[in-house]
C-alpha cells in the first residue's frame, strides 16, 4: 500500500454485488413463509444439520476453550490487521504471487476481469466463494464478455436455476431433490430422463463439470484463510471440485476478504477444528487445500490475490459491531435461527443471511441501506450459544437498532414509532405518570368485554391480534392490590439466611462484556 | 430475609396474579418483601427496539428505586436479564459512567425467581401443590442470558401433585421477541404456532414460563384455538405454580 488514507472508511458502494435486497426484510419473510414446500425443505434441512452438529460437538471435551481461543485470535488479528496485511502481501510476492488491493466491489470486479482477459480466456471454473457472490463477480465478468462456471455442487444448481444462493454453506438448502432434477433436465445437455437419485444427480453433475475442469485455463477462488507469516493460502471443501479448479488450470485468482488473514500457521489448528464441526457437522473437512504461492512444475504458474476491503474498513471502525468479520463463514448461526427456519435466507435480501448476515451486511453497507435486518431477530441468543468463535449477535443486533434510530434521529421529522417511544419512556421516568398510563389502559377493559379477551386492535397493534389475542386488562393493577393490604405480616424472625453468592454465571449475551 | 419485589411493568398492569403469587410465595417461605412503589418500568423495550437514550432515564430510575436494597427479585427473566447484562452498557454509552457502575452494582443484585429461591435462599421444595398436567418452557432470555438452566424444573419437580411432561423442542423461541412480534408479526406468528404445536402434542392442561411476556404470546394464540376448537393449555406463570397449595 502505497497511498495514505485519511477520512472516514467507506461503505461497499451501491449498484455492484449482493448485500442489499429489494424489499425490506418483513415484506420478503412474508413471501418465504407463504411457501410451504420451502418451510419443509428448510425445517427438514437445518434439523439435520443441527443434530450432526451437536453430535460432533459434543464429543470434543474443550470446545469452549476451543471457542475462545477462535475468538482470541480473531480478536487478535483484527487489532493489527494492517500489519498482517502488508506482511501477507511480503509472502505472496516471495513466493512468486501478485497481490492487488480492492477497495470495494467494484474495483474487485474490475482486477479480475483484467486478468482473466490478460490470460486470454473468456471463460472461468469457479470455487465456491462468498466474497465473489458479494461483489457480484459473475455477473461483471458476463458484462465483460467472460463466462464464469460454478462448481461446487449446490452453487451450480443456484446457477443453472437462474437462481439466488440461500444459505452460506448449502446455497441451494431451499431446493429439494426433484426441483434439482428438474433444473438439470432444463439445462444440461444429454442428461435425458434424468432420476432425482442423490447418486445419478450427483452422477450428472460430475460429468457435466469434468468437461469445465478439463479445459478452463483460468480459475477463481475464495478463501477460507490466509496465513501472514508464510503466504498460504487455505480452502476447506466437501466434493474435490474445489481442488480441482485450485490445481487444474494455469491462472488462478483467490478473491479473499482482508478479515480471513490470520497470523501464524499454527492459528489454522484452532479453526480447522472449530470450522468443519460448525458448519458440515463433520470432525473433518474432506478436502482441505492449501498453497503458497507458485510452485514451478505443479498447478497453476501465475496466481494473483485479490485483498476486498468492500465495507470492511467500516465494520473495523464501530468498537461494539467489529467483531462481525470474525465470522468464518460456518452458517451454524443460521442453522439454529428459528427466524431463518421458517424465512429462509432469500429474505434477507444480502448473500449474508441468517443471524451474522443480520449484523454483517447493515455494517457493510451502512445501517440505512439494510435497516430492517438488525429488527429481523427475536433476540432469543441461539446464535452465540452456537458461534465457534463467539461472535456476541444479539448484542450486536440491539446495538445496530441503536445505530439505526440515532440516525433516522438526525432527520427532521421524527417517525411514528420514536414519536411513541419518546412517549412511553417519559411516562415510564416518573411513578405518578406510570400509575395515569395503567389507568389509562384500563380502557382496555371495553375492548375485551365481550370475549373477556382483545380479538381486534387498530394499528400497529393490529399486527399482534392479526394472529394473537391479548387478555383483558385486570380491574386493579398489582401496585392497587399491594395497597389494599394490611400491613404486609412480618414473618417471625425467619433463620439467617445464608449471605447472597456472587452474581450467577458470567454475562453471556451482553454489550457491556465486550 | 427482606426482599425488595420488582414486579416488571407487564406484570403490574395485565398479571397482577403473578406479582401477588411472587409475594405469597416468599412470604410463605418467612421473607419479609417490601414493593417499592416508585418502581416502573426497566427500559427493556426500548433498549431491544433501538431507543437507548429514550432508555438511559429509565436505567436511571431503576437504579434510584432500587439502589438500598440487598436483594431485588423479579418474576422475569427477561427483564432480570436486561438489567443485568444491559444496563450498565446504555449508562456507558451515554456516557454516564457513574451511573453505569451504580447499575452494575444493582444489576447483580437482581435475581430471577427461580435463580433467588435456588442459588440464594437454597430450597427447591417450596412445599407447593398443584395437581395438574403441566409443560415448561424455559423462555430465551432466562436460558441464555441468564443461565438459569433447570433451576425451574428442581423447583417444578418438587411440587406435590404435579404430572410434569416434557416439552418438545423446548429451548425455542416462542417467537415474541418484544417489538419483533409487531415487526416482524408474521415470522413470530409462524415461530408461535410451531411452538403451541409442541405445546398441545403434550396434553398438558397447563404452558408454564418464568416470564409474563412469553406467556402472554403463547396465551394469545392458544386463547385464538380454544375458540376455534374449544378449551386447550392455559398459560400460568412458575410464580403462581410454586405459590398454589
Amino acid at each position: 500500500m502505497t497511498s495514505t488514507f485519511l477520512g472516514m472508511p467507506v461503505y461497499a458502494p451501491r449498484g455492484v454485488g449482493a448485500l442489499r435486497g429489494d424489499e425490506p426484510f418483513p415484506d420478503a419473510a412474508r413471501t418465504a413463509l407463504g411457501n410451504g414446500q420451502l418451510r419443509r425443505n428448510l425445517g427438514h434441512a437445518t434439523r439435520t444439520i443441527r443434530g450432526k452438529r451437536a453430535a460432533v460437538v459434543g464429543e470434543v471435551p474443550d470446545w469452549e476453550e476451543l471457542r475462545l481461543a477462535g475468538e482470541a485470535v480473531k480478536a487478535a488479528t483484527m487489532a493489527r490487521l494492517p500489519e498482517l496485511l502488508t506482511q501477507l502481501e511480503e509472502q505472496v510476492t516471495a513466493r512468486g504471487g501478485t497481490v492487488h488491493w480492492a477497495r470495494d466491489a467494484t474495483e474487485a470486479n474490475a482486477i479480475v476481469l483484467g486478468l482473466v482477459r490478460a490470460a486470454g480466456a473468456d471463460e472461468v471454473v469457479k470455487v465456491k466463494s462468498m466474497a465473489t457472490q458479494e461483489i457480484g463477480l459473475n455477473e461483471a465478468l458476463a458484462e465483460g464478455g467472460v463466462t464464469a462456471w460454478e462448481t461446487d455442487l449446490a452453487e451450480l444448481i443456484v446457477q443453472l436455476g437462474d437462481d439466488k444462493p440461500s444459505h452460506i454453506l448449502v446455497p441451494a438448502i431451499h431446493r429439494n431433490r426433484t426441483e434439482i432434477r428438474d433444473i438439470f433436465r432444463r439445462t444440461m445437455p444429454g442428461v435425458g430422463d434424468l432420476s432425482d437419485e442423490p447418486r445419478d444427480l450427483a452422477m450428472a453433475a460430475r460429468a457435466y463439470l469434468r468437461e469445465k475442469f478439463l479445459t478452463a485455463r483460468v480459475a477463481v477462488s475464495g478463501a477460507n484463510f490466509a496465513v501472514a507469516e508464510s503466504g498460504t493460502l487455505a480452502v476447506v471443501e466437501s466434493e474435490g471440485n474445489g481442488r480441482m479448479c485450485l490445481t487444474l488450470p494455469q491462472t488462478l485468482i483467490t478473491v479473499m476478504g482482508i478479515e480471513k488473514v490470520v497470523p501464524a500457521w499454527t492459528d489454522l489448528e484452532v479453526f480447522l477444528q472449530l470450522l468443519p464441526r460448525s458448519s458440515t457437522g463433520e470432525r473433518m473437512n474432506p478436502y482441505t487445500s492449501l498453497w503458497t504461492g507458485v510452485t514451478p512444475g505443479d498447478g497453476p504458474q501465475d496466481f494473483h490475490l485479490v485483498l476486498l476491503d468492500n465495507g470492511r474498513t467500516a465494520v473495523l471502525s464501530d468498537e461494539r459491531g467489529r467483531s462481525a468479520l470474525h465470522c468464518i463463514r460456518c452458517s451454524a448461526c443460521l442453522n439454529v435461527c428459528p427466524v431463518y427456519e421458517r424465512t429462509g435466507g432469500h429474505a434477507y435480501g444480502s448473500v449474508y443471511p441468517g443471524p451474522i448476515g443480520a449484523v454483517l451486511s447493515p455494517q457493510l453497507t451502512g445501517v440505512e441501506d439494510n435497516a430492517s435486518l438488525p429488527y429481523a431477530s427475536s433476540l432469543c441468543g441461539a446464535c452465540f450459544d452456537a458461534c465457534p468463535v463467539r461472535i456476541d449477535i444479539p448484542a450486536m443486533l440491539v446495538h445496530l437498532r441503536a445505530r439505526h434510530v440515532e440516525e433516522r434521529a438526525a432527520r427532521p421529522v421524527p417517525s411514528a414509532e420514536a414519536v411513541a417511544m419518546a412517549a412511553m419512556a417519559w411516562v415510564m421516568a416518573k411513578p405518578a405518570r406510570f400509575r395515569g398510563g395503567e389507568r389509562l389502559m384500563r380502557l382496555g377493559r371495553l375492548l375485551g368485554r365481550r370475549a373477556d379477551r382483545i380479538t381486534a386492535l387498530p394499528p400497529p397493534l393490529s399486527a399482534w391480534t392479526a394472529s394473537r389475542d391479548l387478555p383483558r386488562p385486570p380491574g386493579q393493577t398489582f401496585r392497587e392490590w399491594w395497597r389494599t393490604r394490611p400491613e404486609a405480616p412480618k414473618p417471625p424472625a425467619p433463620p439467617k439466611p445464608p449471605a447472597p453468592p456472587k452474581p450467577p454465571a458470567p454475562p453471556v449475551s451482553a454489550e457491556e462484556d465486550r | 430475609m427482606r426482599v425488595a419485589l420488582f414486579v416488571t411493568c407487564l406484570a403490574d398492569a395485565m398479571f397482577p396474579q403473578v406479582g401477588r403469587a411472587t409475594v405469597e410465595l416468599l412470604e410463605r417461605l418467612g421473607h419479609e418483601v417490601v414493593f417499592p412503589e416508585a418502581q416502573t418500568c426497566c427500559g427493556q423495550m426500548h433498549i431491544n427496539t433501538g431507543y437507548q437514550r429514550e432508555a438511559v432515564k429509565l436505567v436511571e430510575h431503576q437504579v434510584d428505586t432500587f439502589a438500598g436494597f440487598e436483594a431485588i427479585v423479579a418474576p422475569s427473566g427477561s427483564c432480570v436479564g436486561s438489567i443485568r447484562h444491559q444496563h450498565a452498557a446504555v449508562a456507558r454509552r451515554a456516557g454516564r459512567v457513574a451511573l453505569s457502575h451504580r447499575a452494575e452494582e444493582v444489576g447483580a443484585r437482581t435475581y430471577e425467581l427461580s435463580e433467588f429461591l435456588v442459588d440464594v435462599l437454597g430450597v427447591t421444595d417450596v412445599g407447593a401443590h398443584y395437581p395438574h398436567r403441566v409443560t415448561y418452557h424455559p423462555t430465551c432470555h432466562s436460558l441464555r442470558m441468564l443461565r438459569v438452566a433447570d433451576r425451574p424444573l428442581r423447583l417444578l419437580r418438587a411440587v406435590k401433585g404435579i404430572d410434569l411432561v416434557e416439552l418438545p423442542g423446548a429451548d425455542q423461541c416462542c417467537g415474541f421477541g418484544g417489538t419483533f412480534a409487531l415487526k416482524n408479526a408474521d415470522t413470530s406468528a409462524a415461530m408461535l404456532s410451531d411452538k403451541l404445536r409442541n405445546v398441545l402434542s403434550t396434553g398438558a392442561d397447563v404452558v408454564s414460563a418464568g416470564d409474563s411476556s412469553c406467556l402472554m404470546h403463547m396465551g394469545g394464540g392458544l386463547s385464538r384455538l380454544t375458540a376455534d376448537a374449544g378449551a386447550v393449555a392455559r398459560p400460568v406463570h412458575l410464580a403462581e405454580i410454586l405459590a398454589a397449595t
